[in-house]
């Protein structure tokens, strides 16, 4: 019966070592991260799995020693091994119960740690001022103004790398969770109200986003590109769209506003001007001019050939 | 209003969905009219005040209830199957997983406990019925017509598509304009009644109608939970219906609570919505506890291990679950040390469920494990909770919460705790008590096939997704990029085998209601613990000819190795039982219509609804009433008949 046991507890050994070197080994977004924010949080997840793993293996192996061992069809079970009336055990029952309050504590303190370090810019760019880029959803899309640089994009941003961006986040009508995984977590925008969420890109390259709080028919869609290039090209980037970009009108930001999904565009001015969505004061900007826009669906779906989603009016 | 307005029309599933609901309604129709049952519905089951019945009336409910949410469930993953799907467009799919949140929390899982604890809890506690059975019937045709009003957006007027949280400002009235939300509000008011009174209902049967000797640390784990459970109905409860019912005057009265003109707060309902909906998680995990508890000491013939200690940790996560609300949104920006705090408690709640997971695997301890199918529900609990729970701790760290927040991680993550705790709860519980309700057990080679089955498809499913979120899938979207096909065609494979376990299921019931032995002992495993077993079955209607006196933790046990039973023939006396009434069927069907004229913001119907409401209050409170005793003699022959003396 012994020799039973034990190529399925090696195969048991196997699976956790297994998971690591699936995880260590597939670039999934969050654990591929590309700047000291996402970083950061990947290290704490990596610590927690340890603790996590460590739990599962503890209950698996006693459950299946359990299962095995007492079942009552076993052969050969001894009398002995039957004790109906074992209710209480005061000694097991303080240990089951300290260590999982010190597994707790143990978890506590570096998440309370990263809480308070992720509300500042990272320590890695601390001799550079962070770049800062409002970023407002409106159904169904992304607002990034550069209020030092006078420009705007949609749907898209540039950024420059090893230096924090100061995103201030809000929206204009429903809420929506500004993130990028590559980057670091999320925060949500709401209107009338401003978050400020510290990221940074430490490695050029194009990063996906996306609004991750259901908001509406165009949820999906609500996505954008985020690149993330060295100083001198952001710089570059910045004067050609201050020389080429057309200005953005107040008459063609409201218009934009309408719950619609649009292409990526570029602006040399910004939508700040006339309202920030963040203040109490630009909290009902679009809704009072949008507020029948909602009454029609715009029948979003997939379509046959290349482009995932259509908007079929 | 145009008619084409009010049905829902343009989609061919929905068409077929009204279709189906026409054939089915007049199948039931006819096949009433044909047998003339209509009378047997009314006197048996309609104006029924028997805890027992209205319990079975739960579970039936409960299960259609599940059928549609794992259609809808199957439909999202049908969806989700491949890239560039073009089976459900973004609204369609918006509405589909706000019901399928919605049915499975509101209408199914917390139902199906009900009517099991409905059913169990006066038996185990040695009482003939609930301490208001009136008020138990009342709770069940609000809950009843509740979840009708909610399913029939589906064909008329629209469905809600603002997600199960209905988060304003989107769920306002400017952003999701028609019927819709007004259906789920509505419906989760009119049911919200329900459970409130059943909560108060429990509470007051348990404290009150406990058998002599029954002392509160002597009542079996199951009732422990359902006490707890009660608890937190009555003072979470009452948060949602709040907030529903501001919401309900935001937009069909035009009030600005959670609206963003006007200094309106739509973040507030965020904070009402999870200062009920975290405590609810633990309404419909606690009587799980309660349930797996039972199965286990039962299957393994063994005192459960700690008792003491599992109740003191069912009374503290009760208590934390008031405090952990936040973590809902750490992302809302409320700042690191309101974080921190909310990180903290939630990661507490770990330390009484560990302590209940290794009191389970210590009762398994020298134990004597019979592998029936309601065991095999149980055991199977224990290490698929341990990974959901494990996942929950990492979500519960909220600087990482960040990551997880809104992904798939998450989806993985709840359902890894409702469905092994909660599914696995009402199957283990329904096959288990099943001989109690129905006189026979279901087929255990035809249930361990679906329970294996369910099982698998069940990691197959929800493993994957932890990966998706992971790789930064939102939750919610209505179609995949392709680096995620695998992943997702995996999980899609997992929900239809899950789907065909139901199936397997359902066909159990058939089959056994044709081929099963009938059970006739009372005791149907033989190896009954508590009280519930000691009554025969069928139980009759007053449940216990004699109450019996309770001196330890399982006491039908100790009445079995004494030779007692709860008929002892010296000591009977007329047992006085409620009378069947059809105020509460009548009542709750004109708030049904009172409700669904407040949908359409037809107010002037809507009144007059609820006037016919009030009055049949009036009517009640003149109501003197007082039932029917059922005499000695007439207890000697159902006993006897029942015990084959």
């Amino acid at each position: 019966m012994n020799q039973q046991r034990h190529p399925f507890k090696k195969w048991l050994a196997l699976v956790p070592l297994g998971f690591i070197v699936f995880l260590s080994g597939c670039e999934l977004a969050v654990l591929d991260p590309a700047g000291p924010v996402a970083q950061s949080q990947k290290d704490l997840m990596i610590y927690s799995l340890y603790f996590m793993f460590g739990i599962i293996i503890v209950v698996f192996v006693a459950f299946g020693v359990m299962v095995f061992k007492y079942r009552d069809n076993k052969p050969n079970r001894k009398d002995e091994d039957y004790k109906p009336n074992l209710h209480g055990n005061t000694l097991i029952e303080v240990v089951w119960t300290v260590i999982p309050i010190i597994i707790v504590t143990a978890l506590s303190i570096p998440t309370v740690t990263t809480l308070f370090e992720l509300e500042k810019p990272p320590e890695s760019s601390a001799d550079k001022e962070p770049l800062v880029v409002y970023a407002t959803s409106a159904d169904w899309k992304w607002f990034f103004s550069y209020p030092e640089q006078g420009i705007e994009t949609v749907n898209y941003l540039h950024i420059p790398t090893d230096r924090a961006i100061e995103f201030h986040l809000s929206s204009a009508d429903s809420m929506a969770s500004f993130w990028i995984p590559r980057l670091g977590g999320q925060k949500y925008g709401m209107a009338g109200m401003e978050n400020i969420l510290y990221l940074q890109a430490d490695v050029p390259g194009t990063y996906n986003g996306r609004n991750a709080n259901f908001n509406g028919e165009g949820f999906t869609a609500q996505t954008f590109e985020v690149q993330a290039q060295p100083q001198e090209q952001f710089d570059t980037w910045v004067q050609e769209t201050q020389e080429q970009a057309p200005e953005l009108t107040q008459d063609e930001y409201d218009s934009l506003l309408k719950p619609s999904l649009v292409e990526e565009m570029t602006f040399s001015s910004t939508h700040l001007q006339w309202v920030d969505h963040g203040t109490n004061a630009g909290r009902d900007y679009s809704i009072i001019r949008h507020r029948n826009a909602y009454d029609e669906t715009l029948h979003i779906e997939n379509v046959p050939g290349p482009g995932w989603i259509s908007e079929n009016e | 209003m145009q008619l084409d307005e009010f049905f829902v029309t343009g989609e061919p599933l929905i068409y077929g969905g009204m279709v189906a609901i026409a054939l089915v309604t007049s199948a039931i129709l006819f096949i009433l009219t044909y047998f003339k049952k209509w009378g047997w519905l009314w006197r048996e089951w309609l104006t029924t005040v028997d805890h027992k019945k209205i319990g079975i009336m739960y579970i039936l409910s409960a299960l259609a209830m599940l059928f549609r949410g794992g259609a809808d469930a199957l439909m999202m993953r049908t969806q989700l199957a491949f890239p560039n799907m073009q089976f459900l467009n973004a609204q369609h799919y918006d509405e589909i997983f706000t019901t399928h949140g919605t049915v499975m929390i509101i209408f199914m899982a917390m139902p199906f406990l009900i009517g099991l604890m409905n059913i169990i809890v006066p038996l185990q506690i040695g009482a003939r019925d609930f301490a208001f059975p009136f008020v138990n019937a009342l709770s069940f045709w609000s809950f009843f017509f509740g979840a009708m009003l909610f399913n029939i957006s589906f064909v008329i007027g629209g469905a809600p598509d603002a997600g199960w949280t209905s988060y304003t400002p989107l769920a306002g009235a400017a952003m999701s304009p028609g019927p819709g939300q007004n259906f789920y509000l509505m419906g989760l008011q009119l049911s919200g009644i329900g459970t409130l009174a059943t909560g108060i209902n429990l509470m007051v049967t348990i404290l009150k109608m406990r058998a002599p000797g029954m002392t509160l640390f002597k009542m079996p784990i199951f009732t422990w939970s359902t006490f707890i459970t009660s608890f937190i109905i009555v003072f979470a409860f009452p948060i949602l219906t709040v907030a529903l019912a501001l919401m309900t005057i935001d937009r069909i009265f035009g009030s600005q609570f959670f609206t963003l003109t006007g200094e309106g707060m739509p973040m507030m309902w965020a904070n009402l919505f999870w200062m009920w909906g975290h405590p609810e998680v633990y309404i419909v995990i606690l009587p799980a506890f309660g349930i797996f508890s039972e199965v286990i000491a039962t299957f393994a013939r063994k005192r459960l291990f700690g008792y003491n200690a599992m109740v003191w940790s069912i009374i503290l996560i009760a208590g934390l679950s008031f405090l952990v609300w936040v973590h809902h949104f750490f992302t809302m920006g409320a700042g690191a040390f309101v974080n921190s705090v909310f990180s903290i408690t939630t990661m507490l709640i770990a330390v009484p469920t560990g302590v209940k997971i290794f009191n389970w695997l210590a009762t398994l301890y020298k134990s004597r494990i019979v592998l029936t199918v309601p065991m095999l529900w149980s055991l199977a609990f224990i290490p698929s909770f341990v990974i959901g729970g494990v996942t929950g701790v990492m979500l519960g760290m909220a600087a990482t919460d960040y990551q997880y927040h809104n992904t798939y991680f998450l989806v993985s993550h709840f359902h890894y705790v409702l469905i092994p705790g909660t599914v696995f709860a009402c199957f283990a519980g329904l096959v288990y008590w099943y001989p109690k309700m129905f006189g026979h057990k279901l087929n255990e080679r035809i249930g361990k096939w679906s329970f294996w089955l369910f099982l698998i498809g069940f990691h197959v499913c929800f493993f994957p997704q932890y990966f998706l979120g992971l790789d930064g899938m939102a939750r919610r979207i209505f179609t995949i990029t392709p680096e995620w096909f695998t992943l997702n065609f995996i999980s899609t494979m997992g929900a239809f085998m899950m789907g065909l376990a139901f199936a397997i299921f359902v066909y159990c019931i058939y089959y056994s209601y044709r081929y099963s032995e009938r059970e006739i002992s009372g005791d149907a495993w033989g190896y009954g613990r508590t009280l519930e077993w000691a009554t025969p079955t069928p139980i009759p209607a007053y449940n216990f000819a004699t109450v019996p006196q309770v001196n330890t933790h399982d006491a039908f046990l100790e009445m079995k190795e004494k030779g007692k039973t709860t008929f002892d023939e010296e000591n009977l006396e007329p047992i006085h039982m409620p009378n069947n009434t059809g105020k509460p069927f009548i009542m709750m069907g004109i708030l049904f219509f009172a409700s669904f004229f407040l949908v359409f913001e037809w107010i002037t119907l809507a009144v007059i609804g609820l006037i016919g409401g009030l009055v049949m209050m009036i009517i009640r409170s003149f109501d003197y009433d007082d039932g029917h005793h059922i005499e000695v003699d007439e207890i000697k022959r159902t006993e006897r008949a029942a015990r084959g003396l």
